[in-house]
């Protein structure tokens, strides 16, 4: 497709012929088409989810698709609430991510400060421990886990699933990687000016890796809004189920013909999560390259 | 280290631990950040043992158990590893799973990489912006939700995909329906969710590329395939071996897409690993049968990784 231009990364090429700049300028608009084209394709599901939900449940799978709400219902998200207790679920969603990323950013920074800014004997041999059990896999401990819950009289609850997420690996590596990116003369400065250990932790170095506990909190958030392994085993009465279980319920009970209530679900259930994920974005994308550039 | 020997000889000559940390000098300060280095640990370090690392090691001692929960467990040895690598269930369901993953990942990683690098192209940023927003979009939907919504859109008779197909004259593709299927339309859910996530690592690793490497390439007259081919990817293969591993980690543990989807159906043919884990655990309630599937689960990923990280001495460059 590309063979002569410097197509793949942008920039115009400078002291070349005018034949040059025509080919660059012609494969970059069709490059561009292409892009919006995938990104069409991949936005497709987003805005079919929404247009069927705003159909009659009896059209809603009514060919042709519609991609524009014509007609707008908006009675099947009244129905999601009549269908099951999605009220309370959203409840309990929000407990649990809520309490998941609040613990976390606070497990975390502490973790994270103490291996990237404290010194004491048995540091990197615990860190590294500490690394190699972001290998385990949820699944491989999800029995024993499970038992352990049952044991403390947590079976069934919220609280099953916030307590076990409350230490996170992932989450103390990454506050580690922001924490030592703060210059070290903060700390001296502050050391000079007699804060005591906590209040340069808290006053000095907490404001200054706010990136840092943003893209945790949006990644934490994200994850445990979105969770269904781990509800679908430990939570067995529907006063206690969370989004992602309610949204498999209903879509059980549904059959083709009412797939708008189901959608109108899934659009609901998206909210929070594209509104975290906008207040944290920026953060969040420096983030996730600075892992794959240093991982 | 040399801190501990250091002070070592003020321990013994000190009255009582109290005055050791209160006293205004270097050494005090110093073990002062000790011991809040090891208290701001504890919670974390406390956790991981009592919910990651002993229950590793519990799952490890019930798999030689036969347990019910409701009596008590009885020992039988590694019956249930012999008896594992004879189950055809479980089999099936690790090559069903090695199959979504080998599908997914190859994909996740050519689509990522090839819109990462479009997205390097001249363009303004608004534009800029609103792919990268437009591509990572599907990431924040939950698997359930994308397995339900894909699956619908997906639907032989009246999802809106086969719809099409049969407006340009090709037959309607039974998606969910076949065998045979089954695992691509699986694979193109898990895709199209976490695409985005591996697409804003490319970026990272592109955007790191230095610019007199490129600048050298220029003038040494590298174009499009050979410029790809020999500066491009070397310089991301440290990103790619990090998507690669992550990707793989993350597609052996899948079940929420295909547990929505097809609830392993139809037949086994979608049944996977942790999916058979499950319903020998939580539905059989043979604990001891199903830990032992998922400690073969971890040994698989831990070699699988393994693996990686070995081959990758041979491809990943280093800047």
């Amino acid at each position: 497709m590309q063979t002569s231009t410097t197509y793949v990364r942008g920039s115009a090429p400078h002291k070349r012929s005018w034949t040059a700049y025509v080919r660059y300028r012609a494969l970059n608009i069709i490059g561009l088409t292409l892009l919006a084209l995938a990104s069409v394709i991949v936005l497709a599901p987003f805005v079919w989810t929404f247009a069927t939900s705003l159909r009659l449940p009896t059209e809603s799978f009514t060919l042709p698709p519609q991609w524009l709400p014509t007609n707008p219902d908006w009675t099947n998200y009244n129905r999601v609430f009549e269908e099951i207790d999605f009220l309370r679920m959203i409840l309990n969603s929000a407990i649990v991510a809520g309490a998941v990323v609040l613990g976390q950013l606070i497990t975390a920074s502490l973790a994270g400060y103490a291996f990237a800014r404290l010194e004491f004997p048995g540091r990197e041999v615990l860190f590294w421990l500490i690394m190699a059990t972001m290998m385990i896999p949820l699944q491989a401990t999800i029995i024993p886990v499970f038992v352990l819950i049952s044991r403390m009289g947590l079976n069934d609850t919220l609280a099953s699933l916030i307590l076990p997420s409350l230490p996170t690996a992932f989450g103390t590596f990454l506050m580690r990687q922001y924490f030592m990116g703060v210059p070290k003369d903060f700390e001296e400065a502050a050391l000079i000016d007699g804060s005591g250990q906590l209040g340069i932790f808290g006053r000095i170095y907490l404001p200054l890796v706010a990136p840092g506990l943003a893209v945790l909190a949006v990644l934490t958030f994200n994850g445990h809004w979105n969770e269904f392994f781990r509800p679908l085993i430990f939570l067995l009465s529907r006063d206690n189920f969370t989004i992602p279980l309610g949204l498999n319920v209903l879509k059980g009970y549904m059959m083709t013909g009412s797939v708008s209530i189901v959608l109108a679900g899934v659009a609901m259930s998206l909210v929070p999560v594209v509104a975290v994920y906008f207040i944290g974005q920026r953060y969040l994308i420096e983030g996730i390259m600075m892992g794959g550039v240093k991982g | 280290m040399s801190a501990e020997t250091a002070i070592a000889p003020n321990k013994k000559t000190s009255r009582n631990p109290i005055s050791l940390l209160t006293e205004n000098t270097l050494a005090g300060l110093r073990r002062r950040r000790a011991l809040i280095g090891y208290l701001f640990l504890a919670p974390t370090i406390v956790g991981i043992i009592v919910f990651t690392a002993g229950p590793i090691l519990v799952s490890f001692g019930l798999s030689f158990f036969k347990w019910d929960v409701f009596s008590p467990p009885s020992f039988l040895g590694t019956a249930h590893y012999s008896r594992l690598i004879a189950d055809p269930r479980v089999l099936l369901g690790f090559r069903n799973t090695f199959l979504l993953v080998v599908l997914a990942i190859t994909m996740q990683i050519a689509v990522g990489l090839g819109l990462a690098l479009a997205i390097q192209q001249r363009m303004p940023t608004w534009m800029r912006y609103y792919f990268r927003t437009a591509f990572f979009l599907p990431f924040l939907m939950s698997g359930a939700a994308t397995g339900i919504v894909i699956g619908y859109m997906l639907h032989k008779e009246f999802g809106p995909v086969n719809y099409y197909l049969t407006l340009i004259g090709l037959p309607q593709v039974p998606w969910l329906n076949s065998p045979n299927l089954v695992l691509i339309t699986v694979a193109i859910a898990f895709v199209w969710q976490n695409m985005g996530f591996t697409l804003i690592l490319f970026i990272g690793g592109l955007n790191n590329i230095s610019k007199e490497v490129l600048e050298a390439a220029d003038v040494d007259g590298a174009r499009g395939w050979n410029r790809f081919w020999h500066v491009i990817l070397p310089m991301v293969s440290p990103t790619l071996l990090f998507a690669a591993v992550t990707g793989v980690i993350g597609g052996l543990q899948i079940f929420d897409h295909p547990y929505v989807m097809t609830r392993g159906g139809p037949g086994d043919a979608s049944r996977t690993a942790v999916m058979v884990m499950y319903e020998s655990a939580f539905k059989n309630m043979e604990i001891g049968y199903g830990s032992a599937i998922a400690v073969f689960l971890f040994v698989i990923i831990l070699l699988v990784t393994a693996g990686q990280f070995s081959l990758s001495k041979r491809w990943v460059f280093y800047q």
